[in-house]
């Protein structure tokens, strides 16, 4: 691993995006990766935009600023795209982890898709689609792996709910496409 | 005297020490007569000044002449009088 | 073993391994996940400790007192308004002389209402007579919360142990958390020299006549001062068992620094990263980092900038109608020094304003250009303020 990763999470109060960056946090550090997962807490309204950062590194973080330039965006929910500029700022070679049902173009960075929020619905009974879109990360860019996600899950979530998100997590895993 | 590092009394029962009898401008006489020993003046003196009995004993090297006695006295035992009369 | 944990979940593990005794606090953002997460130890027995519920932080505050007065290793957490709801309380247990610990997650004081982080909320109370410590990371929470007590119990002072809120407070990353029989060997079963215990009556915080009240306040201004040698001692300590040491301050590559930037808290892991950048372009620049503000380490920070040309003051609280808090204890130091470098202060971060790299390199550029011409244009300025918005530019 060359250098530090920063993933800027973009989702709306209550879809976890939060979670999501910890999570991550959480599977990279299992790797025997330094992570770093910074929430950017706004008053907390269900529905409103929300940021959730992720750092990792093969050194310890010290830096604690937001993320302006990141190597990889996730967005938990489609609606975002056309009221934030996901793309603010990402690094050239960068890519966009999308919830969509079809791709979108971005002019300076690679994207990956999944219907996230069907796999959610399916999966889990509810649109909360930050477990699926870890899966759709892991996919798309192979910074951690399939298994660590799986076993902080275990970590996280008990008995049903811990099958579900991993259900949701393999989903997504399988159905996501990269655009090159 | 070196103190403490804060206020704290490590001796207890040391308001003995502190004679405030000298504070006083009105005194408390007890009627011995009147006086049915209740003890009430006793519980709210605010100083170790009354014995409880029938009647009540007054210790003037405490009584600050407060007055709560003759006050609070259901019989009307107990008459403040200006310091150095009888 | 490492784990990954937030601010506040270190602060809650730390108070778990010093066994605290009695816990007393009120729920405030975005300090609550250290009470909900000891009332969980408390529920599940991991912590044989009781935790006294309580309707307001003047009275969870009050409560710690009676418990420390009687000996019981006492903890606490809060932040912003319930610290100032504490406040009249904080004088108490300092002048009584009882060693509790808090935690405290700073963040912004009302009004405009926020929740978000700045440092005002303890700098307010920096006169309160509570020894102050910054935290850098996560690691450090737990660190100097562990340290606190012992730091507290052989000083007779209560500590507070200060970090900044979501930064760290909500901010996941990797911290050692050491075994419990490690901790038992650094923090023995404390004794309180004053105990209040019915078969021994004694009387605590009496009143303090002007004959006396002078002298105790005297006494008060000794012991903080004197702390400073308990937080080194301490500290190497510490770092003698668990392999890291703390300080009154840490200085950063400033030996030889022209340019040096002061500040305290999570600003100076961020502030290391552009140091280091500096470094590699050449530039003699460094970081100092205040651990302990309170008591405030005045001949430390004099010898380790006194070389230094200028130095440029990165703080996020300010005394309205002064300067930033750190800047004018600064300046205060170098009273009577010969030599002083050039002193600038740069408010910023502000109600959780994010400091970013950008309005660090502006403040470390300002500060080169001090150096340089031996002239400091303005003194106070305010990093990433909107000037079209406050009127001072149309």
């Amino acid at each position: 691993m060359n250098g530090m990763i920063e993933i800027r999470f973009h989702g709306r109060g209550g879809q976890g995006a939060v979670t999501a960056a910890r999570l991550l946090a959480e599977a990279a550090f299992a790797e025997g990766k330094y992570s770093q997962a910074l929430p950017f807490f706004g008053a907390e309204r269900r529905g409103a935009p929300v940021l959730a950062f992720t750092r990792i590194d093969s050194r310890p973080i010290r830096i604690r600023t937001q993320i302006y330039e990141p190597d990889y965006v996730v967005v938990l929910d489609p609606s975002l795209l056309e009221v934030v500029n996901v793309a603010s700022g990402i690094k050239r070679d960068g890519l966009i982890v999308l919830n969509s049902k079809k791709n979108a173009q971005f002019s300076n960075a690679k994207s990956a898709f999944v219907d996230a929020t069907s796999i959610a619905k399916e999966m889990l009974g509810v649109p909360i689609t930050n477990t699926a879109m870890l899966g759709a990360f892991a996919k798309a860019t192979k910074l951690v792996s399939l298994d660590s996600l799986i076993n902080v899950i275990k970590g996280r979530f008990f008995g049903k709910l811990a099958d579900k998100n991993i259900a949701a997590i393999k989903a997504a895993y399988e159905q996501t496409k990269v655009i090159t | 005297m070196k103190l403490p590092p804060s206020t704290i009394i490590l001796k207890p029962g040391n308001s003995e020490q502190n004679e405030t009898g000298s504070w006083r401008s009105l005194k408390p006489v007890v009627d011995s007569k009147k006086c049915n020993g209740c003890g009430l003046c006793w519980l709210y003196c605010p100083e170790p000044a009354i014995t409880k009995g029938k009647p009540v004993v007054i210790d003037y090297r405490y009584c600050k002449g407060c007055g709560i006695c003759a006050n609070d006295c259901p019989v009307k035992a107990i008459v403040m009088v200006e310091e150095g009369q009888k | 073993m490492k784990q990954l944990v937030t601010g506040d979940e270190a602060a809650a593990i730390a108070a778990k391994l010093a066994r605290v005794k009695v816990i007393s606090a009120y729920p405030i953002t975005p300090q609550t996940i250290i009470v909900e997460r000891l009332a969980e130890f408390v529920a599940n027995g991991e912590l044989d400790a009781e935790y006294i519920k309580v309707e307001s932080e003047h009275s969870a505050l009050s409560a710690c007192l009676g418990s420390a007065a009687v000996g019981a290793r006492t903890f606490t957490a809060t932040s912003s308004q319930g610290l100032m709801l504490m406040s009249e309380i904080l004088f108490v247990a300092s002048g009584m002389r009882l060693p509790i610990v808090m935690a405290n997650a700073n963040r912004s004081l009302s009004a405009p209402l926020s929740i978000w982080c700045d440092q005002q909320d303890s700098v307010a109370v920096r006169d309160c007579g509570w020894i102050q410590l910054y935290c850098e990371n996560n690691q450090e929470v737990l660190d100097s919360t562990i340290q606190a007590f012992r730091i507290a119990e052989e000083s007779l002072l209560p500590v507070m142990v200060c970090f900044d809120g979501y930064i760290l407070s909500h901010t996941a990353e990797p911290v050692e958390i050491p075994e419990q029989a490690e901790v038992d060997k650094f923090l023995p079963t404390y004794k309180y020299p004053y105990l209040l215990d019915p078969e021994k009556p004694i009387t605590m915080g009496a009143v303090g006549v002007p004959e006396y009240y002078e002298e105790f306040r005297y006494m008060l201004q000794e012991a903080v001062l004197k702390s400073k040698e308990k937080i080194i001692e301490v500290g190497q300590a510490f770092g003698r068992q668990f392999g890291r040491k703390s300080d009154l301050i840490e200085c950063y590559r400033s030996d030889d620094a022209d340019v040096i930037l002061l500040t305290m808290g999570s600003l100076s892991g961020s502030i290391k990263e552009m140091i280091d950048e500096y470094r590699g372009h050449g530039e003699r620049v460094g970081l100092v980092k205040v651990r302990a503000f309170r008591p405030f380490p005045a001949k430390e920070l004099v010898d380790s900038l006194g070389h230094a040309k200028a130095v440029a003051v990165l703080e996020k609280d300010f005394s309205p109608g002064s300067t930033g808090a750190l800047f004018s204890d600064l300046s205060g130091a170098f009273v009577n020094s010969r030599e002083s470098p050039l002193l600038l202060n740069f408010i910023c971060g502000l109600g959780g304003r994010d400091v970013s790299s950008l309005q660090i390199r502006e403040a470390t550029k300002a500060a080169m250009e001090a150096a340089k011409t031996g002239e400091v244009k303005k003194t106070v300025r305010w990093l990433g303020l909107r000037e079209t918005m406050v009127g001072l530019k149309p």
